[in-house]
């Protein structure tokens, strides 16, 4: 099935659009770089190369457009018609020739200047007939302007023709104006058609599509015909007329017995008449439409009479068609496409009788045979008469019944949802289904989790026995348990006494543990000081004294024997105080010269405070000397100076002394320049 | 819902807690909290950090074989529900943890039984060897009683027993 589609002809330039194209083209794609100095075969062949480029230029889009349209002669006869009807095959064809007319043209003006350019002997020369030959292709193709714009205009109604395949199943819809035919075809096929009350409201064919028994039809809805002698119809008429004449197709003749369209059915009974040759083979229906307004029995006699005429030529087509007896039906038929009634059995007749038509046809042409073997079905010859009818199980049939009643009984979930409020409302309980041991368990809630267990884990069908000798198992344990645990802890205890000491022992070890971490510690980064220079005052002999009666030892001795050997009681000889008590015994190596001031302080009497003077240092301290120790004692004064918050300026802000130095401001330089100082 | 095990730390992990790691592998890790999964990021081995129970079980702290252990164990086919079943294994599953809670902590008794005495042991030790640093032998002579010794110090400054700690 050839589709005849006229979208694909490519668009048509006007005149001067087509110059433009093609000139512009010529530019851009040859080269455009000459100068006079080159060789005068170099010219000769930059010139020649443009004139014959544009040259072929031309003649392919010519020949293209030649080609892509359609020839009239070539195709169905019905488009050929067509086409003829809407745009007048002979401004057709000559619009067309023209355009070949053109391409030769241009031909043999390329020819020409291509010869001349051979002989031009300067740059000059050949560029001017370069000129003159373009010019004149350009001329020519101004000439045919018109031509092309009545081709663009062709071309675009063309691609607006609806798709009809002349050679598939088609039914025709003919009748005079405002009958009801694109009602009809809107009611039986998803065609859009306007429908209004005014005459000629369709003013072209258009095509719908409708199934009948898996097979699809083309329907086509004509404009209306008038009854009026063949030379004077307008284009609009002549569509309708061509698609009677030249488908192969059903014909429904839509008659409208309420007169509602303006015109009597005399009127339309007479335009049947003048027609009825194009319904020559064709299986033909007579609809009588708007029976909501006028039912058929209710015709006048004048009227049934005319009606039962064109009925009579109907029935004489079906006759020619193998002689089959159709009742009335067949042939005239009554609708309302308002009301529906009688629409779907006006189509289905319809269709049968073209089917019915094609399948006689085909099996007349010689091509059935091939078909034949296609349709064989191959049928064993009975060799007696017992009759062997198929065998169905009986529990086949029972099943087969109590389906089918059961089907009809069962309640669906998706009625019951919307019984109960529709699907936000109700929650289907899926719990409904269930298979379990005993039906009330279906709607139980199983807990999945407990004490941290998962519940599933634990379940077992003998989950009972096994628990059962888990606490035999327990019990007995646990009667050996207590024959064991009959021997207790023995009364070690300790007292109350001994815990205390404990407890002290304990914290006592715990200090020193203390201490020594301390002292561990900060013994890399601080310098141990020696014993003898004590400045926190550890080894004193209140301390000692302290300590050996924590011990429960009587520490006066201890203490006195310290005092007595200490170095200011050592340095004080001569002295003879009731302080010294003990005689010292042994004559250690003294420093004598040492005493100074510690001598002097202890001599005098204690109502001087002890103070040093500041920049005093004592060995401990870790200073090397008086110096050092005065100007860190500076540098911790400084550190906590109060700020000067006042934004007044202070010492770390810069100070110009002197404004204009004399040094800057004067003196030749030795080089360069003092344009600025 | 399933209550799964941490894979650290193997403590339970409840619903909303926890993040689980699924790696290339397929193999699916699940951390109770982002303890355990920084410590598995860290790549170190549950089973030789102290806390996890993988490294009590596997030191013999906690309880390794009980037939109470037996009872719990992952079905992966589903039974069909049956009322009486489901009863009975709720109750069950309550004297199951009763019994294995007794267990445990006899486990745990045992495992402690020789502290107390062991230490009343070190703490006689202790008192004989070291309380020479609260009472002078030759005062623990004269008074054989653990009574600890009174300070009695004839100090010139006449200073009060609470400035004892601060100065020794």
């Amino acid at each position: 099935m050839v589709q005849y589609n006229f979208k694909k002809i490519t668009v048509v330039p006007s005149g001067k659009d087509f110059i433009d194209i093609i000139l512009s083209r010529t530019q851009r794609q040859t080269p455009t770089v000459v100068h006079k100095g080159y060789a005068i075969s170099r010219l000769r062949q930059f010139y020649m190369r443009k004139v014959k480029f544009t040259q072929q230029n031309f003649h392919e889009k010519l020949s293209a457009i030649i080609d892509e349209f359609p020839r009239l002669d070539d195709i169905h006869p019905f488009y050929g018609d067509l086409l003829h009807v809407l745009y007048n095959k002979d401004h057709y064809k000559l619009a067309l020739g023209q355009i070949n007319t053109a391409r030769n043209l241009i031909g043999k003006i390329a020819k020409d200047y291509v010869r001349l350019l051979k002989y031009g002997d300067s740059l000059y020369r050949c560029k001017c007939l370069k000129v003159a030959a373009l010019g004149r292709m350009c001329t020519v193709i101004k000439r045919i302007g018109p031509s092309l714009a009545y081709l663009e205009q062709i071309r675009q109604h063309m691609a607006r023709l609806p798709s009809i395949d002349p050679n598939t199943r088609t039914i025709l819809i003919c009748g005079y104006p405002n009958v009801g035919k694109s009602s009809f075809i809107n009611k039986i096929t998803r065609a859009d058609v306007d429908v209004q009350p005014y005459a000629f409201t369709t003013k072209s064919l258009f095509v719908g599509h409708t199934d009948y028994k898996y097979l699809r039809y083309q329907v086509i809805d004509t404009p209306g015909i008038l009854d009026r002698p063949f030379e004077d119809r307008n284009i609009i008429e002549m569509c309708s007329i061509t698609a009677l004449a030249h488908l192969r197709a059903a014909v429904l003749f839509f008659l409208d017995i309420s007169g509602s369209c303006g015109y009597s059915i005399a009127q339309q009974a007479a335009l049947f008449h003048s027609i009825k040759s194009l319904f020559m083979n064709k299986p033909l229906i007579i609809v009588c439409n708007k029976t909501d307004l006028q039912p058929f029995d209710g015709l006048s006699d004048e009227d049934k009479k005319l009606v039962m005429e064109m009925k009579d030529e109907a029935m004489k087509t079906v006759i020619g068609q193998g002689g089959e007896a159709i009742n009335d039906d067949g042939v005239l038929l009554t609708m309302s496409t308002l009301t529906e009634e009688g629409v779907m059995a006006v189509k289905n007749a319809a269709c049968e009788r073209l089917l019915n038509q094609r399948v006689e046809l085909k099996m007349k042409s010689k091509k059935m045979n091939d078909c034949l073997n296609r349709f064989h079905v191959a049928i064993p010859k009975p060799r007696d008469q017992k009759e062997r009818p198929a065998c169905i199980p009986q529990a086949v049939l029972e099943a087969k019944a109590k389906a089918v009643t059961e089907k009809e009984k069962r309640k669906l979930e998706k009625e019951l949802e919307s019984e109960n409020g529709g699907a936000g409302v109700y929650s289907a309980n899926l719990k409904k289904n269930y298979i379990l041991a005993s039906d009330e368990w279906k709607e139980d809630i199983m807990p999945e989790i407990i004490d941290g267990h998962n519940v599933a884990d634990f379940i077992d069908p003998d989950i009972l026995q096994r628990l059962e000798e888990l606490e035999r198992e327990e019990g007995l344990r646990l009667e050996h348990e207590a024959d064991d645990d009959d021997f207790e802890m023995d009364g070690k205890e300790l007292t109350p006494e001994e815990q205390e000491a404990l407890a002290e022992i304990r914290k006592k070890k715990s200090l020193l543990i203390q201490q020594h971490r301390i002292k561990k510690s900060t013994a890399e980064s601080r310098p141990t000081v020696p014993r003898k220079f004590d400045k926190d005052r550890k080894f004193t002999s209140e301390r000692m004294g302290r300590q050996l009666s924590a011990l429960g030892l009587d520490p006066t001795s201890a203490v006195n024997r310290a005092r007595s050997r200490s170095v200011s009681r050592r340095g004080r000889k001569r002295e003879r105080s009731l302080a010294r008590e003990d005689s010292d015994v042994d004559a250690m190596d003294m420093d004598v010269d040492q005493p100074g001031k510690k001598l002097r302080m202890r001599s005098r009497s204690r109502s001087r405070s002890r103070s040093r003077p500041p920049g005093d240092v004592t060995p401990g301290e870790g200073f090397k000397d008086s110096a050092q120790k005065v100007k860190a004692m500076k540098l911790a004064k400084k550190s906590v100076k109060n700020r000067n918050k006042d934004a007044r300026r202070g010492e770390a802000d810069r100070v110009i002394p002197t404004l204009k130095p004399k040094h800057l401001f004067s003196g030749k330089r030795s080089i360069g320049k003092t344009s600025r100082r | 819902m399933r209550l799964e095990k941490c894979w650290f730390c193997s403590s339970t992990i409840y619903p909303g807690h926890g993040i689980q790691y699924v790696r290339n592998d397929a193999k699916i890790f699940r951390f109770c909290r982002s303890k355990c999964h920084k410590n598995f990021k860290m790549k170190r081995n549950p089973r030789k950090v102290k806390w996890t129970k993988a490294y009590r079980r596997l030191h013999a702290k906690d309880m390794t074989q009980d037939s109470t252990f037996e009872f719990e164990r992952k079905r992966n086919r589903p039974e069909r529900y049956d009322r009486n079943l489901a009863e009975n294994t709720l109750k069950a599953i309550k004297k199951i943890d009763k019994v294995r809670v007794d267990r445990e902590a006899r486990h745990h008794a045992l495992r402690m039984k020789g502290k107390k005495a062991k230490e009343q042991r070190e703490a006689t030790k202790e008192l004989e060897q070291s309380i020479h640093m609260v009472k002078a032998p030759a005062v623990l002579q004269q008074e054989p009683s653990l009574t600890l010794p009174k300070i009695k110090v004839k100090v010139a400054h006449q200073q009060s027993e609470e400035n004892h700690p601060m100065e020794e």
